[in-house]
């Protein structure tokens, strides 16, 4: 008796910590989108973000897609074989990275990179009184910290997820004419005519919901970072899990939006 | 001029503040001594509102803090935190100069620069370190990098947590003289924690014991050796035994 009420005791306090930690990750992301849309915008700092968050992800992010088109030509070869399909390889390729696996590990990527820092950063600031040293400051964390870096994931992800892309076809392309004995010139024009523009405008849109929500977590988790440089260490932790987890569960919601009914 | 009337905060189960009573008049130097960990910063943070009290009310030249416009609130204060919180991805003097360079009256990168290696001289700081992180300085000298920054445009409020702590003595007599003149020709209000008895009778108007989460003290510091208190006297002679006791 007093063991089942203490594991539903237990699974009702979970459930409640649960509802009031998306709760207060709900108000955050209301607050900043008000923090992006609201003056002062730090101008260096958003640049900064530009920098850190797009421009060192692009090593990571291309390899990581060179790597996944090279491995997707190799198992769309081997499966289409099975029915005499292996001419669909170039163009399921194509449609493969982007629409699926340019934004998904692009943005998982970034997660690892970019939510991680961010945490550790911030959480940084908070534990050593930074944070309250902006504020005393008149400077609004809001808007000093989290809009420069979510509006700056926003819109290089997507960039990024282009990049990738790109990198990911063309390792396709080596592959399938490197090994799988298709012409160059052919497996080219296939990729180009089955190719359509919304396959990689919907990915692009995908990269920048992943960006947004990748920083965005990266902030949340940093600001309410415990103490202490273990209160930081949770906080990176958390934050890459969630974001981790929030772009596959966000990836299958954008999916059905843009591709069904 | 500053006033606590009956302010009480707790972190869960851990009672900080349990009714603190304290005005701090207009251009006058108070002083807040105590034990450690006995709240002193806290009621420093309850005041700025980084930490919001559980009960009673804080007022700045007679308004409630909890209604006033919060940035415009702030513009008047200066604080140095006790970890120094100087941003570590910014230099020193893009440090002293923070709110210089961002806001509303914001003036030209030179001129910040400028009015920073002042404020730096002023805490004996010479230029040359102006160009470096953080990181790069002694325990000490980081400490009068967050006090440059406190007093770099001039607030009319100043609360300094600790300033001495961690300075060798010259330094420290140095910071007292800052503190003691911030206070007298620029008319500021000065708050300032300290464990140094020394710094205590060289910066204070008035001198306020907290203990057990109240003021047990508060008074002129000429008045501090006869008054008669066991807990300020215990504290003042630095003796082991008495009504405060030595395990916290
Ligand atoms: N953010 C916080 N969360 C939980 N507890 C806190 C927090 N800030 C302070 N405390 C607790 O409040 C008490 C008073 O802390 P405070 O920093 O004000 O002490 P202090 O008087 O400044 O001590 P010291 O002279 O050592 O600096 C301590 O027991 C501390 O653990
Ligand atoms: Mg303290």
């Amino acid at each position: 008796m007093g063991l089942l009420r203490d594991l539903i005791g237990g699974v009702g306090r979970s459930a409640l910590a649960l509802l009031g930690g998306l709760g207060r990750g709900v108000l955050f992301l209301f607050r900043t989108v008000a923090a992006i849309f609201s003056l002062p915008f730090y101008i260096r700092e958003f640049w900064h973000a530009v920098l850190t968050i797009g421009y060192f992800s692009l090593p990571v992010v291309g390899l990581t897609a060179l790597f996944t088109g090279a491995a997707l030509a190799l198992q769309i070869y081997a499966g289409g074989s099975r029915f005499q399909a292996e001419a669909v390889v170039p163009s399921i390729v194509a449609i493969g990275m982007t629409r699926e696996l340019g934004p998904v590990l692009g943005g998982l990527m970034v997660a690892a990179r970019v939510a991680s820092s961010i945490a550790a950063e911030i959480g940084t600031m908070k534990v050593t009184e930074q944070i309250d040293a902006l504020v005393t400051l008149s400077t609004d964390p809001m808007r000093y910290l989290a809009a420069p870096r979510v509006l700056a994931a926003t819109l290089t992800v997507p960039v990024l997820v282009a990049v990738g892309d790109s990198i990911g076809i063309f390792g396709g392309y080596l592959v399938g004419t490197g090994r799988l004995g298709f012409n160059t010139g052919a497996y080219l024009q296939n990729t180009v005519d089955f190719l359509e523009t919304w396959d990689v405008l919907s990915g692009l849109v995908k990269g920048a919901v992943f960006g947004f929500l990748v920083a965005l977590v990266g902030c949340f988790f940093g600001m309410n970072s415990g103490r202490g440089a273990q209160g930081v260490g949770r906080a990176t932790k958390s934050a890459v899990v969630s974001a981790s987890v929030l772009i596959l569960a966000s990836n299958y919601m954008l999916t059905e939006l843009f591709f069904t009914g | 001029m500053i006033e606590l009337r009956g302010v009480h905060k707790a972190f869960g189960a851990n009672r900080v503040l349990c009714g603190v009573d304290l005005v701090v008049p207009k251009g006058k130097s108070m002083v807040i001594i105590g034990g450690s960990g006995t709240g002193k910063s806290v009621a420093l943070k309850c005041i700025l509102g980084l930490v919001r009290p559980d009960a009673g009310a804080i007022l700045v030249d007679g308004q409630d803090v909890t209604g006033t416009d919060r940035e415009s609130f702030l513009g008047r204060f200066g604080m140095l935190f006790q970890g120094g919180a100087l941003f570590d991805s910014l230099s020193v003097w893009q440090n002293v100069a923070f709110r210089l360079l961002r806001g509303a009256q914001k003036s030209s990168p030179d001129r910040a620069r400028e009015i920073a290696l002042e404020k730096l001289r002023r805490v004996g700081l010479k230029p040359e370190v102006a160009d470096l992180f953080p990181a790069e300085l002694s325990g000490g000298m980081q400490k009068r990098v967050g006090l440059a920054r406190a007093i770099a445009d001039d607030p009319e409020i100043i609360f300094f947590d600790e300033p001495t702590t961690g300075l060798d003595p010259i330094m420290a007599g140095v910071i007292n003289e800052l503190i003691r003149e911030i206070v007298v020709e620029m008319g500021a209000t000065a708050m300032t924690i300290t464990h140094d008895m020394t710094s205590v009778r060289a910066i204070a108007d008035d001198v306020a014991m907290l203990h057990d989460g109240v003021i047990k003290w508060t008074g002129p510091v000429g008045e501090m050796d006869a008054s008669g208190n066991p807990y300020l006297d215990q504290f003042i002679h630095g003796r082991a035994t008495g009504p405060i006791e030595a395990v916290r």
